[in-house]
């Protein structure tokens, strides 16, 4: 039998990074007895290695809990730990329609920042109960009552019963239990009798079992041995596995709705499942699909080249394996006569970008280049037709083109007010739109419309620097509009460097032009003779800088007793030029090219 | 190609690893001890010289150089010993150079006739410069006058006298190295050996370099404009570059020092000497142990304590490029046609202005000497 409705808590934690949430997951998980106190490691949840470096969440995860409340019943707590980023907005609405509240983490030594509005909002979007969570308050530095206030004004929801809690010690956490049972609401409704619907909220693959697919059940009933299909992609399969995750995989016969699990159905590629898809049964299906299915689509690009000519292939088997398990990556073959043979790849923003880029390295062990991010333009050319315009490579001949449209998107950034002006200036020089300016507490919350292109740059790190890292920054897609651009390139020794091409506003061109020549200057060495270094649109030189020649490099003592020496170092200095690659007569090291690119994280 | 170290000559190289006191910038083998028995490592110098000496008898021996450390520490009886040991198997060039380094000071002077007596005839003196203040900042230990005193006491005793200068050093302009060098030039010296102020790892000086320290060292256009300087001023006195960092008059020329460029044999003995030795045509690299005390023990244990390795056709064109192309007279050209892609490489630096070939013999510019070690880089073979 399913648990009753009554008897179900389905939840998500909204955080801010460092504010807490693993941490209260895993209290919540400990104190609960869900693990074995010796298998207990730091962030249960975050299972990547990267999440447990970086404390973020990229993938969602879920976990059940059964916790004996006060009134004396047992309750079926599920928490689905979402991912906090703006890149997995779209993963986050998808968890999020499948819970049916959240708590709302603060650290009530910092306030709530931009990353926790966003998120909030997608939870009270999808109609969520919102219990307020004040952590780390046994710092000296927590301000409740502040925080209280800021989460008032700037949410807009009760705080007056948030509660006070130490993830870190433990302080609470039985009060949070409690207001889970008591303040969340059960599941809405379901019948275990009607056709079945269940959202599929995420997808991995495990190397024993193949994919495993989360799901939560709306109505109807899931049983092992069940024959199903997605609505939205079509694909049938048997369900071999059903189980829960506490969070270890625990076999159970069947699901009910509201209730979350597991199943696995010999499917073979994670690109098969499809977050927010609808899964029914093959023979009595229900008549509509679950709404709000979105297929994810890259908006950043970049291409990842082998620093080592050699790992290629190793490079496409691993990027092959990693998009199986990530839907939402593509890859394409690129050539690039600095870097040689790589892949041109697309993300759905630049945290996406960076933990696929990590993956790479670290679980593959390939050393990588990345070449700058590109925004996708869209191109409107004199004869009619329209490009998605992914590389500046492709870019073709200017004179065929009409018009060129770029992505902007809606940032929101709060900064303390000390901080506003410096702000408010770098939105301006990045070709941004105020929109609104607002003040919660101490801190102003400006939006911005800004194009996607000027984010990319190196926008964090100038934000980073210029409020000494106390603004916090979260934004989303808003569409395209038409401006000014144009296709910049970069000349060593008049060989044209087609990895440092760019596309950039022709009003920003001279800026941009000069910054990376001057990078560049002092990123190739020195030859024994001079190189020009120049940033061209079309055939029209708009910065240039000269490397000038080397004129000394000689050993002052080379006798008898240092010859081995000597050699060995001549020698070395050698092996090192292999590792640069050729233009004409200019050799650049592999170093320039990643510091050249290097963009913000 | 096996027996091509006789065209060049035969040395022995005898390292003696004492100082008084460590220099700032030397990153030489050197250690300074409290007290040196100074017969026990005579006598194992010499037993390491007969060694060598026994498995190449009959060798006519061009050149014998005390270096370290401070050889000028050593007793005339130590060296005497070590340069008899010499003449037992190996027969003394009738030209021999035998050279002995040493520190300008007054108490090292006194003991000049000794040397020479013992068979010292060429001293290479460490003066280092010409300023107080300055030897003062390089942590030597003698002053400008007693280093004047040394030399004039050395033009006396020896032949052929040479001394080293460190320019380049913290806060030296242009002007004052070129008063600098023409007091040198004026001291009516045949041989000068300019070396430009380098900062090795595993010395004080790189320490405090690395801590943010030794501040105003000269930049690389000015170092570049020094050592032009340099080779005009030295030219107009008729004292030849014929290293990179070696000057001397027509004829006084270190020949113990061509020996290495030019790439002949040497046997090298002390704690952590080096060597290269032709057997049967082969050419080996010999290595002794650095540590005074662990060389000293493999010697009276074991009897030898040089560790030799093969050197492979390769190693044997690339040392001869990395020293033969230091000297102004460069290398036999048929050294490069004897390999097509050394050949092809050095067209194309002459091309450069980098390189110069002609009456069979092919060398690095001006320009390409300031470069040299792009110049060999290019050159090295796989």
């Amino acid at each position: 039998m399913s648990t009753p409705l009554s008897r179900i808590r389905n939840f998500s934690i909204v955080a801010h990074i460092d504010h807490g949430k693993s941490t209260l997951a895993d209290r919540l998980i400990q104190l609960t007895g869900t693990v074995a106190e010796r298998d207990m490691k730091e962030q249960m949840l975050d299972a990547m290695d990267i999440e447990r470096e970086r404390g973020i969440t990229i993938k969602a995860n879920t976990v059940r809990i059964e916790y004996p409340a006060k009134d004396g019943q047992t309750y079926i707590l599920n928490l689905i730990d979402t991912p906090g980023h703006v890149d997995f907005a779209y993963e986050v609405s998808r968890s999020m329609r499948a819970v049916e509240g959240s708590l709302l983490v603060v650290d009530a030594t910092q306030g709530v920042e931009a990353q926790t509005l966003a998120n909030v909002y997608t939870a009270i979007d999808a109609n969520h109960e919102i219990v307020p969570v004040l952590n780390k308050i046994d710092l000296p530095a927590a301000e409740p009552e502040r925080v209280k206030e800021q989460i008032e004004d700037v949410i807009g929801i009760d705080a007056s019963e948030a509660c006070l809690i130490s993830a870190k010690t433990g302080i609470g956490i039985p009060d949070v239990l409690e207001a889970i049972v008591k303040r969340l609401p059960p599941p809405h409704s379901g019948d275990p009798d009607a056709p079945l619907k269940a959202m599929l909220v995420d997808s991995w693959y495990d190397s024993y079992l193949g994919v495993v697919v989360l799901v939560r059940i709306m109505d109807g009933t899931l049983r092992k041995g069940d024959n199903i299909r997605m609505m939205r992609t079509g694909g049938k399969y048997g369900v071999d596995k059903l189980a829960v995750l506490k969070p270890a995989m625990t076999d159970v016969k069947e699901l009910g709705p509201g209730e979350i699990g597991v199943f696995t159905g010999s499917i073979k590629q994670v690109r098969d499942t499809r977050v927010g898809d609808t899964i029914t049964h093959d023979k009595r299906p229900a008549d509509k699909a679950l709404p709000g299915f979105k297929p994810s689509v890259p908006v950043v690009f970049c291409g990842l080249f082998p620093v080592d000519a050699n790992e290629f292939e190793d490079l496409r088997d691993a990027i092959e394996k990693l998009a199986l398990n990530d839907a939402s990556f593509t890859y394409e073959m690129e050539t690039s006569a600095a870097l040689g043979f790589g892949f041109r790849c697309g993300f759905l923003g630049l945290l996406h970008l960076e933990v696929v880029r990590d993956r790479l390295e670290r679980e593959y062990d390939i050393d990588l280049i990345t070449t700058a991010p590109s925004v996708v333009y869209h191109l409107f050319l004199k004869d009619g037709t329209q490009l998605e315009l992914h590389n500046p490579a492709d870019m073709p001949d200017l004179s065929t083109v009409d018009h060129i449209e770029e992505p902007r998107i809606k940032a929101t950034i709060l900064v303390p007010d000390e901080y506003l002006g410096d702000v408010l200036k770098l939105c301006q020089d990045r070709r941004g739109i105020q929109l609104d300016l607002t003040y919660a507490g101490p801190r102003a919350m400006v939006v911005y419309d800004l194009p996607l292109n000027e984010v990319v740059f190196d926008f964090y790190d100038r934000l980073k620097s210029v409020t000494k890292g106390y603004a916090s920054f979260d934004y989303q897609m808003e569409g395209y509009r038409e401006d000014n651009l144009v296709k910049m390139q970069v000349l060593v020794n008049d060989e044209p460097v087609d990895a440092l091409s760019m596309m950039v506003h022709r009003d920003r061109a001279e800026m941009r032009g000069r910054a990376m020549c001057e990078k560049l200057k002092d990123l190739i060495p020195r030859h024994m003779f001079k190189i020009p270094i120049q940033a061209a649109i079309g055939g029209k030189v708009i910065a240039r800088e000269t490397l000038s020649a080397l004129r000394k490099d000689v050993t002052a003592k080379c006798y008898g007793g240092d010859a081995t020496r000597k050699k060995k170092l001549l020698e070395k200095q050698k092996a090192g030029k292999k590792k640069m690659r050729q233009f004409g007569k200019v050799e650049i090291p592999q170093e320039a090219f990643i510091s050249a690119l290097k963009m913000d994280s | 190609m096996a027996e091509d170290w006789r065209q060049a000559g035969f040395a022995l190289y005898v390292h003696w690893p004492f100082c008084e006191a460590k220099c700032p910038y030397c990153d030489f083998n050197s250690h300074v001890a409290r007290s040196i028995d100074q017969a026990r490592w005579a006598r194992a110098l010499a037993s390491e010289v007969r060694r060598v000496a026994r498995e190449t008898p009959g060798r006519v021996l061009n050149s014998v150089f005390f270096g370290g450390g401070t050889p000028s520490l050593m007793d005339p009886e130590s060296v005497a010993a070590v340069l008899e040991a010499s003449r037992e198997n190996w027969v003394w060039a009738n030209d021999i150079e035998v050279t002995l380094e040493a520190n300008p000071r007054s108490v090292e002077a006194a003991r000049f006739d000794g040397y020479a007596r013992a068979g010292v005839n060429r001293v290479s003196l460490g003066v280092q410069a010409l300023r107080d203040d300055e030897l003062r900042r390089l942590g030597r230990l003698h002053g400008v006058d007693e280093a004047k005193r040394a030399f004039g006491v050395a033009r006396s005793v020896f032949d052929r006298v040479s001394f080293d200068l460190i320019y380049a050093r913290q806060d030296q302009s242009l002007t004052a190295w070129e008063a600098e060098l023409r007091e040198a030039l004026d001291m009516a010296v045949d041989h000068l050996s300019l070396y430009q102020l380098t900062i090795e790892q595993g010395t004080a000086f790189w320490d405090r370099q690395r801590a943010g320290g030794l501040r105003g060292l000269p930049d690389e256009d000015l170092a570049a404009d020094m050592y032009d300087l340099t080779n005009e001023i030295c030219a107009e006195a008729d004292m030849q570059a014929y290293e990179v960092s070696n000057h001397a008059r027509p004829g006084a020329e270190s020949r113990h020092n061509l020996i290495y460029w030019r790439y002949g044999d040497w046997v090298g003995v002390g704690p952590g000497a080096h060597g290269r030795l032709t057997l049967d045509g082969t050419r080996w690299a010999s290595e002794c142990p650095a540590a005074p005390g662990a060389w000293l023990s493999r010697v009276e244990n074991t009897g030898q304590a040089e560790d030799r390795t093969a050197l492979s056709p390769q190693d044997i064109v690339n040392e001869r490029i990395m020293m033969g192309l230091r000297l102004t007279e460069g290398v036999d050209m048929e050294f490069f046609e004897a390999q097509p892609i050394l050949n092809m490489r050095a067209a194309s630096l002459v091309e450069d202005g980098l390189m110069w070939c002609r009456d069979g013999r092919a060398g690095a510019t001006v320009a390409g000497r300031l470069l040299l070690n792009r110049v060999i880089g290019e050159l090295l073979v796989d």
